[in-house]
């Protein structure tokens, strides 16, 4: 028996793009190696009750096409709206915190700088209106330069809304793409704790400091889908993303997808330049029209494919694809709050550690020469605060992500590899933190460390980057995956991608799964 | 500025002390012998009539060995490497993606896993990245291989004289591993001449010792040191193809139209079916299916024409001395149909020869074309008939 489509891997774009392609009248099926729906992004257990996504910071932007088409509300998706979203702690105690509401930011940023409030809201919102030209590239299929004309068709409307920015704006826009955000921020602001924070968000997904071209895209980039002045935190679901993968698996099983679990896949058959069947890790195989991997094109392509069907020079390509995901994560489980020396409310969105632009800079100095940085850049989250569904009553659960780890330490003496290196990081991190909130070693229950390689070796993400391909200028649009190959086909006929690896990127969008969907359909169609 | 040194093949001291007029040719780096002595005529006559040897090593040889050699090769070339035998050399282009000649060579299986590959232009770096993921060696040992190539009726009994096995059983394009003297050697049956003839692959080390007993062998037998502009001779009236001169490698075109599939360079029968997926089959399968634009074909130049425009102004007929490798516009009816990359006169065959690109609906062999010549500083039109190749095809070549 042949499917019409068969997914593999169940991360978010996966699930939708089953649950698009079921939709659209195809039989599903879903083919997830580990033992749970959702990969990377199924929820974990730490202790008994204390429930944390492994790698993921946050449900991304979730494409509305997709929230509405899927009806995930059905199926239990709840969205939550933690306040303040973004707590940055100060060298000398205390922190300033971003709220919601861009006018109760501007007084927080008072405190420390007049200037710095008074343009505060103008830098929010235009940041805001530039993601929103973003936002209207996400939602397509990137246009390729050198393809047909008509996929060049839905960007004239982005092109009004460009020039509807108005001359100063739009010309703003086009300096601000490719400017390194270190440039961005000394610009606009003084305060070394505001551009410390921003800087910090400005290099998430990449392994390159501040001062890097393109950094100032990146900050843009995880501004998409959030409102006005909401930096640091994006769409939070109830239940994490694991919850959002509980919501998109009963959508997909409401729509008749049949969901596997434990099933490896060890080779994707090819006939006559066909993708026609998979092998998969118990000998068996199953045979299908389409194929949509979510597994990274390079994976895929090479080790499940083979290079055989594929030219050298794309061959080639495949194998530039940057991923290099730079951080360690560290859970924790905890018996109580952290209580944040000078913060009044809980920090219930993200909080950063990065004090000023030079230390986020030289965190990433340490990291280019292969050594984990001395002083690492630290973005924390406590959803319990938000979300008592992730922790036992009065209890809590923090992550804790330690910018910049090398993926392959110079020296794995002082390594990044084994368990002794990353219980080290995971103790600098906690000690670091706990220079701010004293209490927090004392109210450890559990922990549990991630550092790249295990990332890689355990979710099958390329250099412990959760992003599967680093955000950097030269990776995006029509250039992701692979230049020339963003609408989500590749040289192998039946065979497509979807994932982080693929346009839109940089987060969970469903963007990726819908449109990958939208050319597995339309093939099917052709083909009858 | 630097310039690269001029390389000398190993067989320099030998070649040297005969080239009598300085004419050198530069060859992949090399210089290498145009011919030995001022004209190249006596050394052709030896290619047809006793034999020739010619110093060859600057071909670029790749050792390609390992599970996946077959694999790797079947992948790259158009030939079908898996239905070849252990001691069986191919002839094969190979494309781009785009189903273009990069370059052409032979693939000799000298084991099971075991292949030579030559070529023309350096394919390190192609062979590594169509390597990808392959369990295979692929060593490149085109400074550390010296060749000759041994061609002409008499190099059969000339080879037989030096060789510790009798070679007259093998075949045409097979190979032997043998020791000629006491040198060990891999004898192919293979050639750029069209004739009967063996080409000789030695280590540098011994290639001096290779040389001295040809020749003391040979010498008797008429054996002579021929030089390229023989060879090139040879090679037209053999309709065998020169890169960089009867097409531009894929690789080094500036544009499209410069680059050539196999089928356009009457090569179309190297291009296997049904053998795994190599490099450019997709549009070569495409090209089968559809046709091709343009067809190498052989054009024999009409003597009598050739004589009433030297009578026009009042001269004698003449033929080029040398092989001549410039573009020379082919007409049908007053409009160009194509354009001859390369020619001679045959003195075997009396015959002004050329090998020419022509649109495909002007190819087909008795089509009366004509071809600019230039007569006393004009330029006139000579009629020409498009011909088969090879314009020689001697029985012993393959007997």
């Amino acid at each position: 028996m042949r499917y019409d489509a068969i997914v593999l891997g169940s991360g978010p774009e996966e699930l939708v793009g089953a649950a698009s392609l079921a939709g659209g009248g195809r039989r599903v099926l879903v083919l997830e190696a580990g033992p749970e729906i959702g990969g990377a992004a199924a929820a974990e257990e730490l202790l008994p009750g204390f429930r944390v996504d492994p790698v993921h910071a946050d449900a991304g932007f979730l494409d509305p096409r997709v929230l509405r088409d899927l009806e995930l509300d059905r199926y239990g998706l709840a969205l939550l709206a933690p306040d303040p979203v973004l707590a940055a702690l100060a060298e000398e105690g205390g922190a300033l915190t971003f709220w919601r509401d861009p006018a109760r930011t501007r007084v927080a940023i008072a405190d420390r700088s007049a200037r710095d409030a008074g343009r505060w809201e103008a830098f929010a919102e235009r940041m805001e209106a530039f993601a929103r030209i973003l936002e209207e590239v996400a939602g397509r299929p990137a246009p390729r330069p050198a393809g047909p004309l008509r996929e060049l068709a839905p960007f004239l409307g982005l092109g009004r809304r460009v020039r509807a920015l108005g001359r100063s704006d739009m010309t703003e826009l086009f300096r601000v793409l490719p400017l390194p955000a270190y440039d961005l921020l000394e610009d606009t602001f003084e305060d070394a704790l505001l551009k410390g924070a921003l800087g910090a968000l400005s290099v998430r997904g990449l392994f390159q400091g501040p001062r890097a071209q393109g950094t100032a895209l990146a900050l843009l980039h995880h501004l998409v889908g959030s409102p006005t002045g909401c930096f640091g935190t994006r769409t939070v679901v109830r239940g994490g993303v694991g919850g959002l993968i509980e919501a998109l698996d009963g959508a997909a099983r409401a729509r008749g997808v049949e969901l596997r679990v434990d099933s490896k896949v060890e080779r994707i058959e090819i006939e006559r330049g066909r993708a026609v069947s998979l092998r998969l890790a118990d000998g068996s195989g199953v045979a299908a029209h389409a194929i949509l991997s979510g597994m990274g094109a390079a994976r895929t392509l090479l080790d499940l494919a083979g290079p055989t069907w594929l030219d050298p020079d794309f061959v080639h390509a495949l194998r530039q694809i940057r991923c290099r995901g730079g951080f360690a994560r560290i859970h924790l489980a905890l018996s109580e709050a952290p209580r944040f020396k000078g913060l009044a409310e809980p920090a219930a969105g993200t909080i950063v550690l990065a004090p000023s632009l030079d230390y986020v800079e030289r965190a990433f100095d340490n990291a280019k020469h292969g050594e984990a940085s001395e002083r690492p850049v630290l973005e924390a989250r406590i959803p319990s605060l938000a979300d008592t569904t992730l922790a036992p009553a009065g209890r809590h659960v923090m992550s804790v992500d330690a910018r910049f780890v090398p993926v392959d330490g110079r020296d794995s003496s002082a390594g990044f590899a084994g368990a002794t290196a990353g219980d080290a990081l995971a103790d600098r991190a906690v000690a670091l933190i706990a220079e701010r909130a004293p209490n927090l070693p004392g109210a450890i229950l559990g922990r549990k460390v991630l550092l790249p390689a295990d990332m890689e070796t355990r979710y099958g993400l390329d250099g412990g980057d959760p992003y599967q391909g680093e955000l950097a200028l030269d990776q995006l649009l029509f250039m992701r995956p692979v230049p020339g190959w963003s609408n989500y086909r590749t040289p192998i006929q039946g065979l497509y991608l979807c994932g982080n690896g693929t346009h839109p990127a940089g987060a969970i969008t469903g963007a990726s799964g819908r449109l990958a969907a939208g050319a597995v359909l339309a093939d099917l169609e052709g083909h009858g | 500025m630097t310039t690269a040194a001029v390389r000398t093949t190993p067989f320099h001291s030998r070649t040297a002390a005969l080239v009598r007029g300085h004419t050198w040719r530069h060859w992949a780096g090399y210089v290498v012998p145009a011919s030995y002595d001022l004209i190249h005529d006596l050394e052709y006559a030896a290619i047809r009539g006793t034999a020739g040897l010619i110093d060859v090593t600057p071909l670029f040889k790749y050792r390609i060995h390992g599970p996946a050699a077959r694999a790797l090769l079947d992948r790259v070339v158009t030939r079908d490497v898996a239905r070849s035998k252990v001691g069986q050399v191919l002839y094969t282009p190979w494309c781009d993606p785009e189903g273009k000649v990069l370059d052409d060579g032979t693939v000799t299986r000298l084991a099971e896993d075991l292949f030579r590959l030559t070529s023309a232009h350096p394919n390190l770096r192609w062979l590594h990245q169509n390597a990808v993921g392959m369990d295979v060696v692929i060593e490149d040992e085109t400074y550390d291989t010296a060749a000759l190539s041994l061609q002409g009726p008499a190099a059969r009994q000339i080879l037989n004289l030096v060789a510790d096995r009798d070679l007259t059983k093998l075949k045409f394009f097979r190979a032997a591993e043998t020791s000629l003297g006491a040198i060990p050697a891999t004898v192919t049956r293979t050639g750029y001449t069209g004739d009967l003839g063996y080409e000789i692959w030695v280590a540098n080390d011994r290639a001096e010792a290779l040389w001295d007993l040809l020749i003391a062998a040979g010498a008797p037998h008429g054996l002579q040191p021929t030089g390229l502009l023989a060879m090139d001779v040879a090679r037209i009236e053999a309709g065998l193809i020169l890169i960089d001169v009867d097409y531009v490698s894929a690789r080094r075109a500036l544009i499209e139209r410069q680059k050539s599939s196999p089928f356009e360079l009457g090569l179309g029968w190297t291009v296997a079916r049904d053998k795994a997926p190599f490099v450019g089959q997709r549009a070569l399968e495409r090209e089968r299916v559809a046709g091709s634009a343009w067809a190498l074909r052989g054009l024999v130049v009409d003597w009598d024409a050739l004589e009433e425009l030297y009578a026009d102004v009042g001269l004698p007929s003449q033929v080029p001395a040398l092989p001549w490798r410039t573009s020379a516009p082919v007409y049908v009816g007053g409009r160009q149909v194509g354009y001859a990359t390369s020619g001679c006169w045959s003195p075997l065959l009396k015959k002004s020869l050329a090998l020419a690109h022509l649109e495909a609906p002007h190819a087909a062999p008795g089509t009366e074309v004509e071809i600019e010549v230039t007569v006393e500083h004009r330029r006139r039109r000579a009629l020409a008939t498009v011909a088969k190749t090879p314009f020689f095809d001697p029985e012993r070549k393959r007997a």
